[in-house]
């Protein structure tokens, strides 16, 4: 029986990893669930005169989504947001510039479109920091009180979209 | 047309390993020669094809071909062309491929150095390789091809991960893949030895010189990389626990504990189970890095792009690997005779001590690594376990072993006498406790572990110098010493030296946080620093920020260090690029933080006195070094040709 052992623990560890593939580790349970969010004001990229606050947005469903002309998960998922934006289906989407350096944001809109209602330019990422940004793309739920109900790590896909923003924002009347 | 072509040779390539994993596999079991002489020819054919699909790479990224979306995604027009030749290995692609290259290498190796070996021990070690290879072949051609293409592709590519252009990572992956493959030779020999049923003194003997080979090269892979991580992540740390970084040191700890094992499989014939079962381990760690690194399980600093289906990909080819090679562990084990006898007190005893400690370590290791993952697996919530965790239990586990390490090759075989030993030992181990006690008072603080780090270190030094003192009387007689003894002396010789540097540096170390204005000065272990300012300059695809800093000890200058920033064109990220002033007894370490004004007058620098380190580096080259030495005796090839023709005859067939 001794001898089996190793292929007994192997079997255990594999069933683990089989588990571990279908989570996500960078998914870390933000702090701001449930709290306000982190205010700030921005210039807006392609109007430096305009500048965009959370305020702004009081008194609607919202989503804040973290992107960067460099972030090549940001295009896959850039797509999708393209999509929804035209289909209406989704509440208005903030596009939060994070620390683009070389500038490219306001082109990259043009050419591919631009699905944001706003492009808050953070260029020195200070306002990723408040919000606990830990890469890009990552993407809030934001409440008509301004509080933060759900954060997403990572590109979303049509899946991600159904199952975990679909429900949220029915949850908050969007 | 040329990636084309490299995806055709790939594909031959996995033809012939088919051909090389099967037909020798069942010729061996049935006795057929001529299936089983398909092996050398096949392994040949497999290096070249592979080798043109690397080069038909290697092409795509210096021609900046940037229709194949792999060259797209990690090179640049700018990149200086040794970094694109470097960035074949950078992706998750592209350094799949350069395993697969690697272990065409060692499969050639193999076929190469085997000629004294019988037929069918040829045949099985080259077919098992075939069969890893064909795992590793087909995962390349159905989920990550470097060839693949895009039409029509950018204008420019995205560059290379500006943390890998940095001369140390183009040597770094290199060795560790030298290491992490080449265990699969020892696997191989491994398992070939299960299917056959001949577990002996010769299988010991022919797989010993790989598995220390191989351990030399992970030796040098992990080492490298850890100076990699020092020089640039710019804060001075030289080994984080993280959990990449795990993955490479626990084939390291099995490997080091499989040719310990193998010595006692070799001249006693004992621990022979155990040894194949440290065999099997060692590669299924260095598979279970590959997984680790590729699937996105863990999160780290190093993980590639997250795909739940390579991911399954890997983890399928994991179950077949080492889910069948321990399979065939347990089927075959109790065929397995034990050795010789030995008692408590003999070297059999101390490195079955030395196994014991190590294979612990290696469990204590992965639990760490994998601790997040149970936990989130079971719903239980999210957590990472860090450096205390790690340093609180390999500290206390690997403490008797450096003990045992100076007892353990003094020792006889079989057993011997305390006392005689003790009579041998006692004044090295006199010497080495008040070296332990004595040593600390000279320096800033006295602490423990520095007493207990000193002592051990001088305590392994000294019996490496009792073991050469007995074994030669005059000077004369150090050159008629076999290669396998300096080996190993120099191996533990090295482990002091890094046992040293790494108790100094942990416990002497200092690390000063200051804001500098032009002309400002700061104090770090008696030299004065002066910030002299900053310039930019330009690179080949960055700009950078370089400042000047003077270094002086009582008044007069000594040396200018040039902490740099650099912002990469393509991507904007930025890398600190550290200053270092590198000497035998301490490095000085100057590294620029922020700016603090927009005029960029005023800086945030990083200051770090790091007292020893280079002996961490030293006492790694004096291992590996050590290794090549062993493997290189000349009874692995002078004594396996007189035993072979023995072997099968004696077996009968």
């Amino acid at each position: 029986m001794k001898r089996w052992l190793p292929l007994v623990f192997f079997f255990v560890l594999v069933g683990f990893f089989a588990k571990g593939l279908f989570l996500n580790p960078r998914e870390v349970p933000s702090p701001f669930i449930g709290k306000a969010a982190p205010l700030f004001s921005l210039p807006v990229v392609g109007d430096a005169q305009k500048a965009f606050s959370p305020t702004d947005m009081k008194g609607q469903v919202w989503m804040l989504n973290v992107w960067a002309p460099w972030c090549v998960s940001c295009k896959v998922e850039h797509k999708l947001l393209m999509a929804l934006a035209e289909s209406r289906t989704a509440p208005p989407i903030v596009g939060l510039n994070w620390k683009d350096k070389t500038r490219e944001a306001e082109q990259l809109l043009v050419r591919t479109g631009n699905p944001y209602v706003a492009v808050p330019d953070d260029l020195s990422g200070r306002v990723g920091i408040d919000w606990g940004v830990t890469g890009t793309p990552e993407t809030y739920v934001i409440d008509r009180e301004g509080i933060v109900r759900l954060k997403h790590v990572g590109p979303i896909d049509m899946d991600i979209w159904q199952t975990k923003f679909v429900p949220k924002l029915k949850e908050l009347g969007a | 047309m040329i990636p084309e072509i490299g995806t055709f040779a790939l594909i031959l390539s996995l033809l012939l390993a088919i051909t090389q994993a099967v037909l020798p596999l069942v010729g061996a079991q049935r006795g057929n020669l001529t299936w089983m002489a398909v092996a050398r020819p096949a392994a040949f054919g497999q290096f070249t094809f592979t080798l043109i699909a690397y080069l038909c790479l290697v092409y795509a990224f210096l021609t900046n071909d940037f229709t194949v979306i792999n060259v797209a995604s990690n090179s640049y027009s700018n990149l200086p062309a040794f970094y694109r030749i470097t960035a074949t290995w950078g992706s998750h692609e592209g350094s799949l491929l350069f395993w697969s290259l690697i272990l065409a290498v060692w499969t050639i190796a193999v076929a190469i150095f085997s000629r004294t070996l019988p037929e069918d021990m040829v045949a099985r070690v080259l077919g098992v390789m075939g069969l890893i290879s064909v795992g590793f072949l087909s995962l390349l051609l159905i989920t990550s091809s470097p060839f693949l293409r895009q039409f029509p592709g950018p204008v420019e590519g995205s560059d290379l991960n500006p943390l890998l252009q940095d001369w140390g990572m183009i040597i770094h992956p290199p060795m560790l893949y030298m290491g992490y493959v080449g265990f699969a030779v020892a696997f191989s020999f491994a398992v070939a030895a299960l299917l056959s049923g001949r577990l002996d003194a010769a299988w010991a003997r022919w797989s010993r010189p790989w598995a220390t080979v191989a351990w030399a090269f992970l030796t040098l892979g992990v080492v490298l990389g850890s100076w990699w991580a020092y020089r640039e992540l710019g804060w001075g740390g030289w080994w984080f626990w993280d959990p990449v970084e795990n993955a490479s040191f626990m084939p390291w700890l099995a490997g080091t504990a499989l040719i310990h094992s193998l010595a006692v499989a070799e001249k006693r014939g004992a621990f022979k189970a155990w040894t194949v079962l440290l065999a099997l381990m060692t590669f299924s760690l260095s598979l279970l890095g590959t997984f680790l690194v590729r699937s996105g399980v863990l999160s780290s600093v190093h993980a590639f792009a997250v795909d739940p289906q390579r991911g399954a990909y890997i983890l399928g080819f994991m179950m077949l690997v080492v889910g069948g090679s321990l399979a065939l562990f347990a089927w075959r084990a109790p065929r397995m005779i034990a050795g010789g006898a030995f008692t408590w007190f003999s070297r059999e005893s101390m490195l079955l001590a030395n196994n014991v400690v190590l294979v612990a370590s290696v469990a204590a290791v992965l639990l760490g690594t994998l601790y997040p993952l149970f936990i989130d697996a079971l719903g239980m919530g999210k957590l990472s376990v860090g450096p205390p965790y790690f340093n609180a239990v390999f500290v206390p586990l690997i403490t008797p072993a450096l003990f045992l390490m100076g007892v353990g090759p003094l020792m006889r075989w079989k057993g011997d006498s305390v006392p005689d030993v003790l009579k041998r030992l006692k004044w090295a181990l006199g010497v080495a406790m008040a070296t332990g006690l004595l040593l600390p008072l000279t320096l800033e603080g006295y602490k423990p572990w520095a007493v207990l780090g000193l002592g051990l270190s001088s305590w392994i030094a000294l019996t490496v110098v009792i073991a050469f003192r007995e074994r030669a009387k005059t000077v004369g007689q150090l050159s008629n010493l076999p290669r396998a003894f300096w080996g190993m002396h120099m191996a533990h010789l090295g482990l002091a030296i890094g046992v040293a540097g790494i108790t100094m540096v942990s416990n002497y170390q200092q690390e000063v946080d200051v804001r500098m204005n032009v002309g400002d000065q700061a104090q770090i272990a008696g030299h004065t620093l002066t910030f002299m300012g900053t310039e930019n300059y330009s690179g080949p695809n960055y700009e950078g920020t370089r400042g000047t800093v003077v270094v002086s000890k009582d008044g007069t200058e000594q040396f200018r260090l040039y902490p740099a920033k650099r912002v990469y064109n393509r991507s904007g990220s930025v890398m600190t690029e550290a200053a270092v002033r590198p000497s035998l007894s301490s490095d000085l370490y100057v590294s620029l933080g922020e700016p603090l004004n927009t005029e960029l007058t005023t800086w945030a620098v990083r200051l770090y006195y790091k007292p020893f380190i280079n002996w961490l580096w030293i006492g790694a080259l004096f291992m590996v070094v050590g290794g090549f030495l062993a493997a290189s005796d000349r009874r692995y090839r002078i004594g396996a040709k007189a035993r072979a023709p023995a072997g099968p005859a004696a077996q009968g067939a």
